[in-house]
């Protein structure tokens, strides 16, 4: 075995495929085994991408030669510090989510337990498959892997998901062709599709329309797939109207990984030089930032449906991400990154309590958050904590991506980012006081508008215990990235910036 | 204006692939039946790997199999005399996943019209209750 080639590289990517075809067995025997499966694999997969992330840190890159094929002609997964960290970010998550779909997936998806886990491990591979691939092509296959498990855990849901599904189903499949056209585009004119050797060719052939068309079919891909905004119109009503065990687990990360997927391909495949001058993409893409960050921000406040309200708010985060990768100056990089962290964490808090109110209300709307605070006060607090993050008050991690962001548009003197972030943070106040407004009986009517709630709103109780042990990990994992921002700064995230900005 | 017939002519496969991929985007976007857009999708797809298939091949050159082998004096493999193999392998994952692509759009057509006894758009937009397998109420008296 080469020391330099650890096996929790592949095993990573293995434990789970794997137990993803055991599920279905098990499930034939034993419907309630599969829970216990999935959270094994989940963790498993945890501790190598645990395992990885030290190694990297320890003795820099590892080059993971699959079958032992030379990259120009085998795939090899090449993992950085950026990777390992969203590798550990992704499994990290995951486990958490699996171990809060005890209660709720046999409440929301009944009969349903073996598929559910074996599509949730499926997802689960696609993500971490994408994450630390070095290779376009199997990018593109693991792209389509999670895709393809999203649709299918998407359409469980409660009625109009399957419409919405059928939607993103149209609008992910153009964008993964998009993705793998412009791969195409690469592979005519440099004949490889390995990553590494992909960008030594092609900072040679700066100047060819071929390049530039292939780069921007994989961006407009990549948008459609992240939900950029002129691109977004699938997302709203796929989260909103999914179980919610799977927007839980989907929405916090699916447009993350692709956010990752953007900086590898800007800063890794091609060079940032070339994106930044040559292709002039990083300009176009601060300004869809901005739309985004003022669109989500706005359709956020007309709607009703908490689950929709928080879908909104992921298209304008995006819009801080994909912005802060557009600024493309290592401080608002930095932010960037430290920001598809921070906001993974607290949406997936926040869509966590809205499967504790679905699962004790029977609805997610914003009116069956009446009287939380007093009904269920512990579902509150993580509540509270991950719409501070949100809104981005000091001692959440929110406010400290933020400001790394506001601190490299402020130096890239791009005013119009730096006035969309502050407005967008003030929307989020006020989105999040309608909630804290009816959770905390302000403005206290009759909740006549809850239209026929499976538990008599009296008798309402706490979510079950899985589920607020992983909502008070979260909630505290809030707090400790954000008090301990600089350390996490410094160790985390500042290797992982890519280099030669 | 010879010019211009030859830039066609010659990159004809590309001007293939384009007008395919258009006609299925077109397809996709257009069309309200649920169907035809899942068949628009399938030839945007196609599109693509024809055009994978068609950057592989080469004007005279043959199968990539070493057919005499190198023990004919002929040590040095001509990547001339043979096509390119890997966009070929490329499109036969790229078929499957666009089988299962397949498979799961017209399963999820199937539901749709199990739970709204339609396949067109318009009339699955209008529908107020998912739930009622009812059509329009004025049909009922």
């Amino acid at each position: 075995m080469d020391p330099n080639q650890p096996i929790s590289a592949i095993l990573v990517v293995l434990i789970p495929l794997l137990t993803a075809f055991a599920v279905p067995i098990i499930g034939f025997w034993r419907k309630n085994l599969c829970f216990y499966a999935a959270c094994t694999a989940l963790a498993a997969a945890f501790w190598c991408a645990l395992h990885l992330l030290i190694f990297v840190h320890q003795r820099g890159p590892v080059d993971y030669f699959l079958g032992g094929w030379d990259p120009p002609w085998g795939i090899a997964l090449r993992i950085d510090s950026l990777n390992a960290l969203m590798g550990v970010l992704v499994t990290f998550l995951f486990s958490l989510t699996g171990i809060a779909s005890k209660k709720s997936v046999p409440l929301e998806l009944p009969l349903k337990e073996a598929p559910f886990y074996a599509l949730f491990l499926l997802l689960f591979t696609g993500l971490l498959g994408m994450i630390l691939t070095g290779d376009m092509f199997n990018l593109y296959v693991f792209l389509e892997v999670s895709s393809l498990t999203a649709y299918a855990l998407i359409a469980m849901g409660e009625p109009g998901a399957m419409v919405a599904s059928f939607r993103y189903l149209l609008m992910g499949t153009v964008g993964a062709s998009w993705y793998l056209l412009g791969v195409g585009y690469l592979y005519i004119v440099t004949g490889t599709l390995n990553m590494a050797d992909l960008s030594g060719l092609l900072r040679e052939m700066e100047g060819s329309h071929a390049v530039l068309s292939g780069f921007a079919f994989i961006l407009f891909g990549i948008a459609i797939k992240m939900a950029l905004f002129p691109l977004h119109l699938w997302l709203p009503d796929a989260y909103a109207k999914a179980p919610s065990i799977v927007s839980t687990t989907i929405a916090p990360i699916m447009t993350k990984v692709m956010a990752y997927v953007l900086i590898r391909i800007g800063f890794t495949v091609f060079h940032p030089e070339y994106v930044v001058q040559a292709a002039k993409a990083s300009g176009l893409l601060v300004w869809f930032g901005i739309l985004a960050i003022l669109f989500g921000g706005i359709s956020a406040l007309s709607q009703t449906d908490f689950k929709r309200m928080l879908a909104f708010i992921i298209v304008a985060e995006v819009g801080y991400i994909v912005g802060g990768i557009g600024i493309a100056n290592p401080t608002a990089l930095k932010g960037a990154i430290f920001h598809i962290v921070n906001d993974a964490v607290m949406m997936a808090s926040l869509f966590l309590v809205g499967m504790m109110v679905t699962h004790r209300t029977g609805g997610h709307g914003i009116n069956h958050f009446f009287g939380i605070f007093r009904k269920m006060p512990l579902t509150a607090i993580v509540f509270t904590i991950g719409a501070l993050a949100v809104i981005g008050v000091p001692p959440t991690c929110g406010f400290f991506s933020k400001w790394y962001l506001l601190l490299g548009g402020i130096e890239a003197g791009h005013w119009a980012f730096v006035a969309a972030l502050l407005v967008c943070t003030l929307i989020n106040v006020a989105l999040f006081f309608r909630v804290f407004d009816k959770g905390l009986y302000l403005h206290a009517k009759a909740p006549q508008s809850i239209p026929e709630p499976r538990i008599d709103a009296l008798t309402i109780q706490e979510a079950p215990l899985g589920m607020l042990v992983v909502g008070g990990i979260l909630a505290a994992g809030i707090l400790a990235i954000g008090i301990g921002n600089s350390f996490i700064v410094k160790t985390l995230i500042l290797p992982a910036v890519p280099g030669g900005l | 204006m010879t010019e211009w017939i030859a830039f066609i002519v010659t990159k004809y496969n590309y001007w293939a692939y384009i007008s395919l991929m258009m006609i299925g985007l077109f397809a996709m976007i257009a069309k309200k039946n649920l169907i035809k857009k899942i068949i628009g999708m399938g030839i945007f797809q196609t599109a693509i790997i024809l055009f994978f298939i068609s950057i592989g091949a080469k004007k005279g050159a043959t199968l990539p199999i070493l057919y005499h082998g190198h023990a004919h004096g002929d040590a040095a493999v001509r990547a001339a005399a043979y096509i390119n193999p890997l966009p070929h392998v490329l499109m036969l994952t790229a078929i499957v996943v666009s089988v299962a692509t397949l498979g799961v759009a017209l399963s999820l057509a199937v539901k749709i019209f199990q739970r709204y006894d339609t396949l067109e758009e318009d009339q699955i937009n209008l529908t107020k209750y998912p739930f009622r397998r009812n059509v329009p109420e004025n049909k009922e008296e």
